[in-house]
Parts: C-alpha cells; structure tokens; sequence
C-alpha cells in the first residue's frame, strides 16, 4: 500500500531543540531495532547549540540507487526510496558516498546499506513515522501541506535542492522563511565558507587547499 | 565561473520549486532528464522503481521458465530422434573369423563396425559363438569372458554378466552389454549387426 499523497514530511531546522527524542524513537522501529537511521547534527557546535535531523529527503532521482552496481536500491511508487534490498545488496558503500545529504548507513555486520524509508511500515498505513511522532516541537512534521500552512505562518516548504550542479527534487520539504525568495536551498553553500570556530578551511573544491603551507 | 553557475542553476530551476505531493514523478527521473524512450537501454533492464523492477523479475523468471522447458523438450525430441536413427542403421556383414580359428571356450577381439570399438568373440560350444560390445557399460573397462563359469568378468570393479544374454548379474553396471548378431556361413563367423539391449 502506498503512502498516500496528500500526507507529506517537513523538515523545520528552526524549530529543533536537539532533544534526541526523533534518534530514539528511530531505534525503536521494528524493522531496523536498535540502530537509528536519524542523525541529529550541529550547525556550528562551537558557538550555537541549534542542531538539525536529517532524515532522507527521497530524491525523483536518487543519487544512491544511480551509483548502485548492484541494482539494490529501489524507489516505490509513492517516491520512497527504500533501504537496498539484502538479497542484492554488496555492501560496496557508494550509496553512503554518493548521497548528497548522507543518508545511507552501512551495517558492516548484515553487509547491507539501511537508511531511512519513512518508516514505510507506518507511513503506508497512514500513521506518521516515529520521528513525527514523537517531535515535541515538530521540527519533524507528518501532515497535509494546508495544515502545514496554517500551522506554521511564517513558514513555506521548499523542496528543490542544489548540490554542485546537480538539481535534486525530493519528497520531503525544508520549511524556509515565507517571505524569503529563496525557492530552493544550495546544500552544499557552507563549503565555500570557511567554518567558523575552525582555522582549518573545509572547502574541499578550493583550490587554494594544499597551498595554505605557506604561512606555517 | 561562478555567475556562470548560477546561470546553469537558475536554467535548471523551474518558476515554482515546490512540486505538491500529487506532481512527483511516479517514476525516477534519470538524472539527465530525458524522457525513458531517449535513455540507455539497461535503464529498462535494471529500473530504479520497484514495481517495474518486480515486472523485469517477473517476466525473467517467466522467460527463464518458458526457455528451460523448451530446452527440455528439444533434448527429449533428440534423444527420440537419435533412437529412431540407430534402429534403421544398418550394419554391414564382416566375416570375423573362420570357425576353427578359436577353439572351445576360446575367444577373440574384433572391430565392429570397422574402425570402430572393439568386441568380443566367445566361442562357447561346438558351433555356438556369441559376441558382445568388449566394453563394460560401467566405466568401459574391457570384459573378460570366463566361458566354464558362463560368466563375463570385469576386473576393474567386479561386474558379471550372462555369457549367454550379456545381462548384469553383479557389480555396478547397469545396463547389459549390447550384442552383437552372428551368423556362421560356410564356415566363416559373421558379424551382421549390433543390438542395444534393454535392461
């Protein structure tokens, strides 16, 4: 049964409070218990404490299942894109390595990539996933896109993302400020600027990276 | 460099970016975007959506069916062919040997056809020969007769069979030994064809 198409998922980084309530209750699902397929990163741990769950955006063109040799990976029809299947699965890691928000998870034990499927299992029946469930502040959101918009004024989901020169839609929203132009979030624009709290430059594209010597 | 990017981004971008839930494509976009009918073809062979991918197992396994019985039957119209061939084979008439050339209870290795296996002669009585394929159907060791115990030995894994019939009596072969007719004429011993015997 698929998720059915008026339910949608939200991702509001500004409403995180770094609970760690999504992550636990990730470990609680059935189909993957005791691992959780949510991380909860931190912004700029040095000087703000605002973390951020990333859970999988659900790509129409999923960069993990393009680079899998093993045609593991699978999309359903509703746009989820599931954990690889084991049968096929080779534990090669490039889906680990291609995806653009880091999603996949290599379970070296089973030999075999897990990643966040919505938890298909609830969400094909119409509950939401765990995550949303237990979000205190909803940074994790399950719901139809008007309670979205009545619920959070100020507040509008983009889900047109850029990584390098690759456009990636998905089925997963970022809320964004509504009165914001912006109509989609470059995923890879805090590379281009040097972090802060770190001397070190992160800039992996620079080609001024191995040059730096000089001042030492 | 980088106003050309942002060039290729806005290109790329479409006036609204958000796509409502009912717009996402039902099938994967390929990552060039262009239409299935203009994509490699082990696009179709290996899709990324999963119903299509349970389709291609699907008509795999339906293929894989439809060919292996195919090929089933195929063996099972030659093997039939094949033994419609060899019953109307016919053999030539060799002489082997002159009745006095072996004596009682004596024997003689023989080609037959010409240029092909060897057989065995046995002379088992006063004008009664018999002659099998020199071959044990076991592992093709050759037989040796053993005229007073009416038996043929292979010594390799201990088969017996009938001098009489060329039939198994012990060992591991299981099929007899295929004979070959005889006929005396004037004298002179005849081979005048072979036969595959029924277990």
């Amino acid at each position: 049964m698929p998720v059915p198409d008026q339910l949608e998922f939200f991702i509001d980084p500004g409403r995180c409070i770094g609970c760690q309530a999504c992550v636990q209750a990730c470990t609680e699902c059935d189909t993957h218990k005791g691992q959780s397929m949510i991380q909860l990163d931190y912004v700029d741990r040095a000087h703000s404490t605002q973390t951020v769950p990333v859970v999988c955006m659900h790509c129409d063109s999923p960069t993990c299942a393009e680079v899998c040799p093993a045609d593991a990976i699978k999309r359903t029809e509703d746009g989820v894109v599931q954990t690889a299947r084991k049968p096929r699965c080779i534990a090669c890691n490039n889906c680990v390595l291609a995806c653009p928000f880091g999603i996949p998870k290599m379970n070296t034990d089973m030999h075999l990539m897990m990643k966040c499927d919505m938890c298909y299992d609830r969400t094909s029946v119409g509950l939401k996933p765990w995550c949303a469930s237990v979000c205190p502040s909803q940074a994790l959101a399950f719901g139809t896109r008007e309670e979205m918009e009545r619920l959070r004024p100020n507040a509008k989901p983009v889900n047109t993302f850029q990584f390098g020169a690759q456009t990636i839609h998905t089925k997963v929203s970022m809320m964004v400020p509504r009165d914001d132009a912006v109509d989609w979030v470059d995923v890879t624009a805090a590379m281009h600027e040097p972090t802060m709290g770190h001397e070190m430059l992160d800039d992996v594209f620079s080609e001024n990276l191995f040059d730096d010597g000089d001042a030492a | 460099m980088i106003a050309k990017d942002d060039q290729k981004r806005d290109d790329a971008h479409t006036s609204s970016a958000y796509r409502a839930p009912g717009d996402i494509e039902r099938h994967t976009v390929p990552p060039d975007g262009r239409p299935l009918d203009e994509q490699p073809r082990w696009r179709q062979d290996f899709p990324i959506d999963w119903p299509q991918d349970e389709y291609v197992s699907r008509r795999d396994l339906v293929k894989f069916m439809v060919l292996t019985s195919l090929a089933f039957a195929t063996g099972q119209l030659w093997i039939l062919a094949k033994t419609l061939i060899r019953r109307q084979e016919t053999f030539p008439m060799l002489p082997v040997a002159r009745v006095d050339d072996v004596a009682v209870g004596g024997h003689l290795v023989f080609q037959y056809p010409a240029e092909s296996g060897p057989r065995l002669l046995v002379r088992t009585g006063g004008a009664e020969f018999v002659a099998y394929d020199q071959q044990c159907t076991h592992l093709l060791c050759p037989v040796v007769p053993h005229v007073d115990e009416g038996m043929l030995h292979c010594p390799c894994h201990n088969g017996y069979f009938d001098l009489e019939s060329g039939r198994v009596i012990a060992g591991p072969p299981r099929r007899p030994l295929p004979r070959v007719t005889l006929e005396i004429r004037d004298g002179v011993v005849y081979a005048t064809g072979m036969e595959d015997q029924a277990t």
